[in-house]
């Protein structure tokens, strides 16, 4: 009987062959345990993200995706086709006023984390990514006004060298320079725009979306409170 | 050179006119445009119905 529980016991656990992978093994483990796909694509949230003032990250989200689609047929087409063109009118349209509403949802998120206090559990570097995506978008902005090609842009550079000149950036980032506010405008700020975005968004997944703060003296907080405080620890376990 | 849109005006045409000085309120030293005002106020509006404005539920999931 001996041997034959020995016979037909599990094989001792063989020791895991992955750490010898290399680089390459290294960076999947790493990936996989950051943000395994459960976290990375979840099919549930949890009962408090059941509210309007969670839908606008991605109502934000949505209308960066927007700008970014019809910045690409802008860019494809030309600075000046808006000006010679029905339809790039319409395009040029599209793009400014999902940059309005862009603007737009990224306050009220802004608003509504701040007096959520949405640095709590771990979560500062989403805060921070978050307040760096509303600064970098304002500054694609600018670059963005400076390009119309019309009175307008005109203005808006000349008012705005002043000031960049008042804090001596105005000989690295020259407002009046047309090319080089259009490079900044369709290459290099939307590139950073799109990496703190990405970033922003996988550090939401990674942590989880802020549960509202408990009420201070609240006899039920034990009941209302306590569910979002718990389900915040687990986050900052995970 | 004045950009000809190619759709209808009256269809497409702002509320108001947008042609023309911009409208800025003075108090103070504190001086804004009307436009930036009335976004400012839109964006508290729309915090405060974010919050107050009840978020419908999913259909067939009350009892969870």
């Amino acid at each position: 009987m001996t041997d034959l529980i020995e016979q037909t016991s599990p094989p001792e656990p063989m020791p895991d062959p992955e750490p010898a992978g290399g680089w390459t093994g290294a960076l999947r483990r790493r990936i996989f345990e950051t943000l395994p796909p459960e976290k990375l694509l979840p099919d549930t949230q949890p009962a408090y993200v059941a509210s309007w003032i969670y839908v606008f990250g991605v109502l934000s989200l949505t209308a960066f995706l927007t700008v970014v689609g019809t910045g690409t047929v802008l860019a494809l087409k030309g600075a000046a086709w808006w000006h010679v063109s029905g339809t790039g009118h319409f395009v040029n349209s599209l793009h400014l006023w999902s940059v309005e509403l862009f603007m737009t949802f990224m306050s009220v998120h802004l608003i509504a984390k701040f007096f959520m206090a949405a640095w709590r559990g771990k979560r500062a570097m989403t805060w921070i990514t978050g307040v760096l995506a509303l600064g970098v978008s304002a500054f694609t902005a600018l670059t963005g006004y400076l390009i119309q090609q019309n009175f307008d842009s005109q203005w808006i550079a000349t008012q705005a060298k002043d000031g960049l000149n008042s804090i001596g950036v105005g000989a690295y980032f020259n407002t009046m320079d047309y090319g080089q506010m259009l490079i900044w405008h369709v290459a290099l700020l939307p590139l950073v725009a799109s990496v703190i975005v990405i970033w922003h968004i996988l550090l939401v997944r990674r942590r989880g979306v802020v549960p509202p703060p408990a009420l201070r003296g609240d006899a039920s907080a034990s009941g209302s409170a306590s569910a979002p405080a718990s389900a915040s620890a687990q986050e900052v376990e995970a | 050179m004045t950009a000809t849109p190619a759709t209808p005006h009256l269809v497409f045409a702002p509320p108001v006119n947008l042609n023309g000085h911009g409208h800025y309120l003075h108090w103070g030293f504190v001086q804004i445009s009307a436009a930036n005002i009335v976004m400012i106020v839109l964006i508290g509006v729309a915090f405060l119905a974010a919050l107050f404005v009840p978020f419908p539920k999913p259909k067939g999931r009350d009892g969870e």
